[in-house]
């Protein structure tokens, strides 16, 4: 009996802790939201909540893809880099010809951006070597390479066919189509990693690859998949900054690597790997981006904003951290009464 | 004589084989051997293909490119030996580049800044060190988060100017060669430093320690090493370095921006890797870093000669750094399989 | 009764005609030098509990990995029904219907309880959806089956050993497992929750399951099992019914010679107090622990696995914190947390677990014998390599350690020379006390003897030792007196000569006897 009560007691401890980061987020976006609008009230107006609303969804992409790969305990520093070189790529390839459409940049770019987490993924999988040394080298090679195709030119919107340029600015029923497609991605992900049994695999293989190996999951495999999906992901968020900008240049998305790892930790997911939701983490971004506007609602000083996205980034693992051993404490407590 | 022998020997003077007990093959196919032949091998392609690249000029001008990355480059060993990697360092450069400019705008003594930045340097990796040590967190999700943060403070210090004119005997200082000798300043600064280092390493307790606590934390932990104390030192020592190569940056290049020094730390890292250091920890040799970070330098300058773009030379170092993770590895794997060597086959039983 | 010699067809009387469900037959394994199974072989047969007898590092983990398909034979096969399969990995194994329950079950800690039975497996609504409902009731099913309430939504993370077991054979049970193999199960675990154990695994014996039972608590090998191999040193002993055998039977197989010989006790006089631990306290590990260790004594602390005796050990020596209490070491207090005092102050301590605490396996000799005289071997700044070699050969000829030059990594030394480089460290540092946790954990017979005349002549000489042990034979034979520890407390203190493995494992399960 007792085991029941104390099971169900860590239950409501270990759900409390994560719940409680999906609200405090909420709480602190609110404050952030209220305080700024109190300053200066067009941080409201629709146009301001729009570009937010637009500039979090490419950061919500990335933070989705993100996601599953800190889920099963590694991480795609590769990610930003991508973005720049799908969005040069496809804007370059649609500007030479403009009869070519946007599913094609579509498929295109969700290409390219595959073919750069498929390299991330065998080098992670298959060469066993930490993560984030792996993808911080594929970082600075895709990073290079964005340059040697770009080679100082720039994408201009006139170069570009109309009907991208409407993707990235149009919207359906009034809603823009960038947070439609975020969301949508973020709610199948978010489906698929609860509801399907290779979508728990990547929990698992988070959690305890040594268990996850024993247990006949095929940990390469998933690996592989995820750095796969990230990568895709990336691609699919290169096409929609070149639509949502219009104008590119080599550097697109230079340093997003940090704020897309700052939103998806801050969301809740553990950088140890097998907690937390894409929910949290698109949240997590929802908060970045507020907090740059908000920035320079308040003529703070934007250089802050890097600095804050590091904080962000150190305070979430702290508390991670904090909480994971209180929780430790509390049971080992429990357990400790409860056995005599 | 060529400059590179010069900064070889004091780390073949203290080059200590860490790696005991390898098998045969690994005996004579050593990592940081390899790495030094591959060195002969790039510097005579270089000099046969590229007419001026021998030039004492050249080697001289290549070295003192390469001042700030071998700096750093010393701390980075004795932390990756430690098992602990630092990322934020390029980012407390570029904090110390951006305090030096702004300091001196605000009219400050060069002579107070330098202490100060090296100062603030110091505090940059103590945060580093303390929330590893004392909070138990990775490493590299801690850095990678103060690489964001520094950088970020020193774009909030000195927002997207740049200060230059700097006084010139301390410009002198960062660029000259030290008289009768073809070696710039902060590379004779190095060779001392690398020399300290390489005893501290290879010869001292300290460094035994550092290399136990690679290789088995917990092991060095009960032997009553004060892992702790050790490592938090040496983040704290790899920020002051950082800092200190941030002013050398600098006055080298007579410019103070938030964006100095932006990637270096994966320059760093690939020659600490590069020079056979084992990213797991417990395994390396300063003698190898040295040829790795020689073999950067080499290759850069090679690259420059020859007009290749900056960009295929960041394509370079990061093709560099995955090879040098993934190599060893590789070469263990394969070692695995032709012989079941008993140092990598599973735990033996313990009943 | 005579024992069998090797070689000899794998005996045992196969109580029926059916083949056996899952057999070795002459499996040999090897890790480098150390030759973890010779020539073994192993029938189970449904509906029979087999007990799997041997003393630490006789090399029954390997078997139990082999048959888990962790490890693959170097020779010899693997019989599933009769007939040769090869398991490549776990999943393989798993597939052909074998459960293995470790002492330690590895779990998935953020994962429920139920996603952990079903993990790969789980069950299927429309569009290959999991369906959460039937999961959970199946799980359920599965608890009530088993007679155990646990909730199949808590997260894995905090569940008892014992709990985490339980998960494991209802695990076992969803995939209708023919062979359960359990090793070292109850190590950890108290007197109720072995009688719940016990009652589960019967009750799956007379549903037609083949059970492999490890146990060092030969009570319950004769309690639930009817038949028994023994192992010594990797190699097979006997194949044979449980009934008609003797505790001293059984001993002598596992042993291989007389006790008095295995534990060379002398006698000793007991000098001053050297070590004195004033209830200790560490919150929620162990609880007011209080006792004194005098020169020339070897003291045993006894108790199951998990009852908190090494994280004593580990407090003692400034591994851990401490939250309340004293250590004295010849009448100085030591500071909380701080190895370097303590080992200033004279103690030593050769922990458990001599691959990760021990030593560091990659390194020579050598350097893990200098390791902890980092300060004495300087000249000037600089070791002296000189000194470094000549102290790790004076204790490598001290201790008969048998190597080819002290510059080898120690990873290639069998567990015994590990571990006499292990006590070469420590004993290098002249300590006063020495703390000994599970001394022969893993060694062969012969070298578990010389630690033993050695640690004897420690005590001789005027050292206090300090001796946690899950051996009862071993805490018998050399302890002057033994404490024992049950869920964090010190609840008995045993003098020498009444010391009988009842009165200890009673004190220790606290079990009524």
């Amino acid at each position: 009996m007792s085991a029941v009560t104390a099971g169900r007691s860590s239950r409501g401890v270990v759900d409390l802790v994560f719940r409680a980061r999906e609200l405090s987020i909420v709480a602190a976006l609110a404050v952030l939201v209220a305080v700024t609008a109190g300053v200066n009230g067009n941080f409201l107006s629709g146009q301001g909540m729009k570009d937010i609303f637009l500039n979090a969804s490419i950061l919500v992409l990335l933070a989705v893809g993100q996601s599953v790969v800190v889920i099963t305990r590694n991480i795609d520093l590769s990610a930003g880099s991508v973005v720049g070189l799908v969005a040069f790529t496809t804007g370059d390839f649609l500007a030479a010809d403009h009869g070519r459409g946007v599913v094609f940049a579509v498929v295109l770019g969700v290409a390219i951006g595959a073919l750069c987490g498929l390299v991330n993924g065998l080098l992670v999988s298959f060469g066993r070597v930490p993560a984030l040394v792996v993808t911080l080298g594929t970082l600075y090679v895709i990073q290079g390479l964005d340059h040697l195709i770009a080679h100082g030119r720039q994408i201009n919107a006139v170069d570009l066919p109309p009907a991208l340029l409407a993707l990235g600015n149009g919207t359906v029923l009034g809603v823009p189509y960038l947070p439609v497609i975020a969301v949508v991605v973020m709610l199948a992900v978010g489906y698929y990693l609860r509801s399907y049994a290779s979508g728990r695999d990547f929990y698992a293989i988070g959690s305890s690859p040594e268990a996850a190996g024993l247990a006949g999951i095929p940990v390469r495999r998933r690996v592989m998949g995820a750095y796969l999906f990230s990568g895709a992901l990336a691609g699919l968020a290169g096409v929609l900054w070149l639509s949502r900008f219009g104008t590119v240049v080599a550097d697109a998305a230079n340093g997003w690597e940090l704020q897309v790892v700052s939103a998806v930790v801050v969301g809740g997911v553990a950088i140890t790997g097998g907690v937390g939701t894409v929910y949290g983490a698109a949240l997590g971004a929802l908060l970045l981006t507020t907090i740059t506007s908000a920035l320079v609602v308040l003529k703070v000083n934007p250089f802050w904003q890097q600095a804050i996205t590091g904080a962000l980034l150190l305070l979430a693992i702290s508390v991670d951290r904090l909480l994971a051993l209180r929780v430790a404490r509390v049971l080992r407590r429990r357990n400790a009464r409860h056995g005599s | 004589m060529a400059p590179d022998v010069t900064a070889a020997k004091p780390a073949e003077g203290v080059s200590v084989p860490a790696g005991t007990g390898r098998g045969s093959l690994g005996r004579f196919l050593r990592w940081d051997v390899l790495v030094g032949m591959l060195l002969v091998l790039v510097f005579a392609g270089g000099s046969a293909g590229s007419p001026g690249f021998a030039s004492i000029d050249n080697l001289s001008f290549a070295l003192g490119d390469l001042g700030e990355i071998a700096l750093i480059a010393l701390a980075m060993t004795m932390l990756v030996v430690a098992a602990e990697v630092d990322l934020s360092v390029a980012s407390v450069l570029g904090l110390s580049s951006a305090l030096v400019g702004s300091l001196w705008d605000a009219g400050w003594a060069i002579e107070s800044i330098i202490p100060l930045v090296i100062v603030v340097g110091a505090g940059c990796g103590l945060v580093n060190g303390l929330l590893v040590t004392r909070l138990g967190l990775p490493s590299l999700a801690v850095t990678i988060g103060t690489l964001a943060l520094y950088r970020g403070l020193a774009y909030v210090v000195l927002g997207d100017r740049a200060i230059a004119e700097f006084p010139q005997q301390y410009v002198d200082l960062a660029v000259n060669d030290v008289p009768g000798t073809p070696v710039p300043y902060p590379v004779m600064l190095f060779i001392l430093l690398a020399a300290v280092t390489g005893v501290v390493l290879h010869a001292t307790g300290f460094g035994r320690s550092l290399f136990a606590i690679g290789a088995q934390e917990e092991a060095a932990q009960f032997a009553g090493i004060r892992v702790k104390r050790i490592k938090l030192t040496l983040f704290v020592l790899s920020g002051a370095i950082a800092a200190f190569a941030g002013v050398v940056y600098t006055l080298r290049y007579g410019s103070a921006r938030a964006d100095n020094g932006v990637g270096l730390e994966l320059a760093v890292i690939a020659a600490v890797l590069l020079g056979g250091v084992d990213f797991d920890g417990g395994r390396g040799t300063l003698g190898g870093v040295i040829a790795g970070v020689l073999l950067i330098g080499l290759l850069r300058n090679l690259l420059m000669l020859n007009d290749v773009s900056t960009e295929i030379q960041s394509i370079v170092t990061g093709l560099l750094l995955i090879i040098s993770v993934i190599t060893p590895r590789l070469v263990a794997a394969v070692g695995r399989r032709r012989i079941p060597a008993p140092a990598s086959s599973p735990p033996p039983p313990e009943s | 009764m005579s024992e069998p010699g090797r070689g000899e067809a794998p005996l045992g009387s196969p109580p029926e005609q059916a083949p056996p469900v899952l057999a070795l037959a002459g499996v040999s394994k090897a890790f480098g030098a150390v030759r973890a199974l010779r020539e073994v072989s192993l029938q189970l047969f449904a509906g029979e509990a087999h007990a799997l007898a041997g003393e630490n590092g006789a090399g029954k983990s390997t078997l139990v990995k082999t048959l888990a398909g962790v490890h693959r034979p170097d020779t010899g096969q693997v019989l599933l029904d009769g007939e040769p399969v090869e398991f490549h990995n776990p999943a393989d194994a798993q597939q052909a219907g074998v459960a293995v329950i470790y002492q330690e079950p590895t779990m998935f800690p953020d994962l429920s309880v139920a996603e952990n039975i079903f993990i790969g497996r789980q069950p299927r609504a429309a569009l290959r959806r999991i369906d959460r409902a039937t999961m959970h009731a199946r799980a359920t099913e599965l608890f009530t089956r088993l007679g155990v309430a646990l909730d199949p939504e808590q997260p894995a993370r905090g569940l008892s050993i014992a709990d985490q077991q339980l998960v494991e054979i209802a695990k076992a049970l969803s995939r209708d497992a023919r062979v359960l193999v359990m090793d070292e199960p109850t190590a950890a675990l108290s007197g109720n929750e072995v009688a719940r154990l016990f009652n589960v695994v019967k009750a799956l014996r007379e549903q037609g399951c083949a059970v492999l039972f490890i146990s060092h608590r030969l009570d319950e090998i004769f309690e639930l099992c009817q038949r028994v191999t023994t192992l010594r040193d990797g190699g097979w002993i006997a194949s044979e019914p449980v009934a008609g055998l003797t505790h001293d039977d059984l001993i002598r197989r596992m042993v291989g010679r007389d006790l008095d010989t295995l534990y060379p006790k002398q006698e000793t006089t007991v000098g001053e107090v050297a070590l004195r631990v004033g209830r200790l306290t560490r919150e929620g590990v162990f609880t007011d622990v209080s006792f004194e260790v005098r020169r020339g004594e070897i003291v045993a602390l006894a108790g199951l696995v998990g009852a908190g005796r090494s994280e004593v050990a580990r407090a003692i020596f400034g591994v851990d914190r401490w939250d309340a209490g004293t250590v004295e070491v010849n009448g100085r207090r030591l500071p909380a947390a701080s190895p370097t005092a303590a080992m200033a102050a004279g103690l030593a301590l050769v922990p458990e677990d001599r691959r990760q605490q021990g030593l560091v396996m990659d390194q020579s000799i050598e350097r893990n014998i200098g390791l902890t005289g980092l300060k004495t071997l300087r000249r000037g700044p600089v070791i002296s390599r000189a000194a470094e070699r000549d102290r790790a050969r004076d204790w490598a000829i001290r201790l008969q350690l048998k190597f080819n030059r002290l510059s080898d990594a120690v990873n290639v030394l069998s567990g015994g020379n590990q571990q006499k480089v292990v006590l070469g460290k420590w004993l290098s540092t002249r300590p006063e006390v020495l703390i000994i946790d599970e001394p022969t954990r893993g060694i062969d017979v012969g070298t578990k003897a010389e630690v033993h005349r050695l640690l004897s002549q420690l005590a001789a000489d005027g050292l206090a030792v300090l001796m946690i042990s899950s051996d009862l034979p071993e805490v018998l034979g050399m302890a002057d007196r033994v404490l024992v520890m049950q869920e964090g407390r010190l609840v008995a203190e045993i003098p020498r000569d009444r010391a009988t493995e009842e009165s200890v494992m009673t004190a220790a399960t606290g079990r009524a006897s």
